[in-house]
């Protein structure tokens, strides 16, 4: 295992005010350098955990880090301390399967130690391979059966708007749950009840259990599906971080003047980051041999370090 | 109407009455007290006491009696359309945000349609999440699409859950309450509508968690839940007229049972029966039979329960009769097995 290369971590590991008012003296290309840190940081966290357990969700992992990123690093009110802080933003992860890059995030945003990220999916950690928040300090839900994430967060949003609490509810979900009922069920819940304080966030990564998401069922086209079900639809490149914090100041500004929920389509590359697997045979269950990992880490780094001095 | 339709046929009128199997039945005996919705206005009043109670429906709202708690709260009540996964995962929210959701649907569809919602959402976080289910084993004539018989087998497997299968509307006022008071999610079977008012004639209050004796006697010992706790007082006060002299045990928590008190009253030298408005399979008459063999006690117990089967549509006297559930086939069944 290697040190992750150093970058700037924030001081403080709290975040009580909205994007806006937080970071008012800071820059555009400031705001974007501290948050792609962020995402290589939870990209090399990923690997480091993969590495661990031989095994694991890392290509998805990589994929959706910028996303985790973008709200983690930049969205999300929170106090690390408190996990349960009443006024925080809900992050919900309805892939279970995607825990790993959530404790990475979750470790970059000082909720999780780094140090304890080694024991994922060991028995008796706190970071089991499918994420449960009978577990997790900061996971907020049990995701993994698929389809549950956005239901439970029209209950959250309802119930946060009727406590008269600010807070904002962003769900993650992936391109394969739209395959389950439930998720447009939920959906039209949020539109009818008029959810302003709900985002959903869906990484496309065109991949599922049984293989591309084109085949298994098709899912496409799933902009006019989420603008049908009266959402506040955006489309962006999910590893671009300039268009995806674009794309959370739109949802924000959005969210102010009507009730409509905000979902971000975000395409990704599964493996991003990391030329040797962004071109390996796309797999639900990524296989990548022992002598790879530090192989990886290395073309992680290099590419992020190419990119920030670019 | 177009003068090419055939005439109507005027020998209708001529024909005998024909026994409706219309939904808003009522298993009420004619005459019998009753209660109007005990459920909505049980969870109005205690939402009157607790500011967190909410409640939500899947377009059930008029038929599940929370419409009476829509009208006192419309702020607190949310209506999630026919979308029972929905249903159960925005409640799993709401208690995630410190509120003590009441969601109701009919039984089939709680059971049946959204379980991985309730049990992943609500039962495993143990979250207090009150499911509220019309239409419990066999209410309606409307065949098995709405007749939940299985609905206790479904849930008995969820880990902590609560089921409560009520008698009437005194055990259904008390247990609303209850319901709001104790962690974790719950079931409830309910009785809506006119529902009987019965367990006011015996020295008897609602606990969560406890088997009650309503009534005792020398010769057989029933444990009934539900809707055959009411048939089972009229079955032996019936026994009375053939020198048969029957214990009642009222047994409205289905889960966790209380053992305790009804093994005390089965192992004795009486016939012991079991009677349920719900699937001989994985409800009441197991719960019980494995309680005795878990005390190694080697007692035969009798049930009368719903068969192992899809059952008929029709209406709901003619199917309680076709079916066991009625007085009448109770006492015979009882007689029968006295010899």
């Amino acid at each position: 295992m290697t040190t992750v290369r150093e970058t700037t971590t924030p001081e403080l590991h709290t975040q009580e005010l909205p994007q806006k008012e937080r970071m008012t003296q800071e820059t555009v290309t400031d705001r974007l350098e501290r948050v792609s840190a962020a995402a290589y940081r939870i990209r090399h966290h990923a690997l480091n955990m993969g590495e661990v357990q031989g095994q694991g969700y890392v290509g998805q992992a990589l994929g959706a880090a910028d996303m985790l990123a973008a709200v983690y690093a930049d969205q999300l009110r929170y106090r690390a301390e408190d996990p349960h802080w009443e006024g925080r933003d809900r992050f919900l992860l309805s892939t279970g399967h995607y825990a790993i890059g959530h404790y990475a995030a979750l470790a970059e945003a000082g909720i999780v130690p780094v140090s304890e990220l080694e024991t994922y999916g060991s028995d008796d950690s706190r970071l089991p391979m499918s994420g449960m928040s009978t577990y997790t300090p900061g996971m907020e839900i049990s995701g993994g059966s698929l389809g549950h994430g956005l239901t439970i967060a029209v209950g959250m949003a309802l119930g946060l708007r009727y406590q008269g609490s600010s807070a904002r509810i962003y769900n993650f979900l992936s391109d394969g749950e739209l395959d389950e009922g439930s998720t447009w069920e939920a959906a039209m819940g949020a539109h009818h009840h008029q959810l302003g304080n709900l985002t959903a966030m869906v990484d496309i990564n065109a991949l599922q259990a049984d293989g591309k998401t084109d085949t298994v069922l098709r899912t496409e086209p799933i902009t006019e599906k989420w603008e049908a079900a009266g959402w506040y639809t955006q489309r962006v490149d999910g590893n671009d971080m300039a268009a995806l914090l674009a794309a959370f100041d739109n949802a924000a500004a959005q969210a102010a003047t009507s009730g409509r929920p905000s979902v971000i389509l975000c395409d990704t590359k599964v493996g991003r980051g990391v030329p040797l697997l962004e071109e390996r045979e796309k797999a639900h269950f990524m296989r990548i041999e022992e002598h790879e990992w530090q192989l990886c880490r290395e073309q992680l780094t290099a590419g992020y370090e190419g990119k920030a001095s670019a | 109407m177009s003068a090419t339709t055939e005439a109507p046929d005027t020998t209708t009128a001529a024909k005998p009455k024909l026994k409706t199997s219309a939904m808003i039945a009522s298993f009420a005996d004619p005459g019998q007290k009753t209660a109007s919705a005990p459920f909505g206005h049980a969870l109005v009043k205690a939402a009157q006491e607790n500011d967190r109670i909410v409640g939500l429906t899947a377009d059930l709202g008029k038929y599940t009696d929370m419409h009476i708690f829509a009208q006192a709260f419309p702020e607190r009540f949310f209506q999630m359309g026919m979308a029972e996964q929905l249903l159960f995962g925005a409640a799993a929210g709401l208690a995630e945000t410190g509120l003590v959701p009441f969601a109701s649907t009919y039984s089939v569809f709680a059971a049946r349609r959204a379980y991985d919602f309730l049990c992943l959402d609500a039962a495993e976080p143990n979250l207090n999440v009150n499911i509220v289910g019309g239409l419990p084993g066999l209410t309606t004539g409307y065949g098995p699409s709405h007749q939940a018989t299985e609905d206790m087998a479904i849930f008995r497997g969820m880990p902590n859950l609560t089921i409560v299968d009520p008698c009437d509307s005194i055990d259904i006022e008390q247990a609303v309450p209850q319901l709001a008071a104790s962690e974790g999610p719950t079931y409830l079977r309910l009785l809506r509508g006119n529902v009987p008012t019965v367990l006011d004639e015996y020295d008897y209050t609602f606990e969560l968690g406890k088997a009650k004796v309503l009534r005792g006697g020398n010769d057989v010992v029933f444990v009934s839940s539900g809707l055959m706790t009411m048939r089972a007082l009229q079955a032996a006060k019936a026994l009375e007229a053939h020198n048969v002299d029957v214990a009642v045990v009222h047994t409205p928590t289905i889960k966790p049972f209380d053992a305790a008190t009804v093994l005390a009253e089965i192992n004795t030298d009486r016939l012991a029966v079991t009677l349920e408005n719900h699937s001989v399979v994985g409800g009441l008459f197991e719960t019980v039979a494995s309680a005795v063999v878990t005390a190694g006690l080697g007692k035969r117990v009798v049930p009368v329960a719903l068969p192992d089967e899809f059952l008929d549509a029709g209406a709901l006297p003619t199917l309680h009769e076709r079916y066991g559930l009625s007085v009448q086939r109770i006492v015979a069944k009882v007689l029968a097995e006295l010899g």
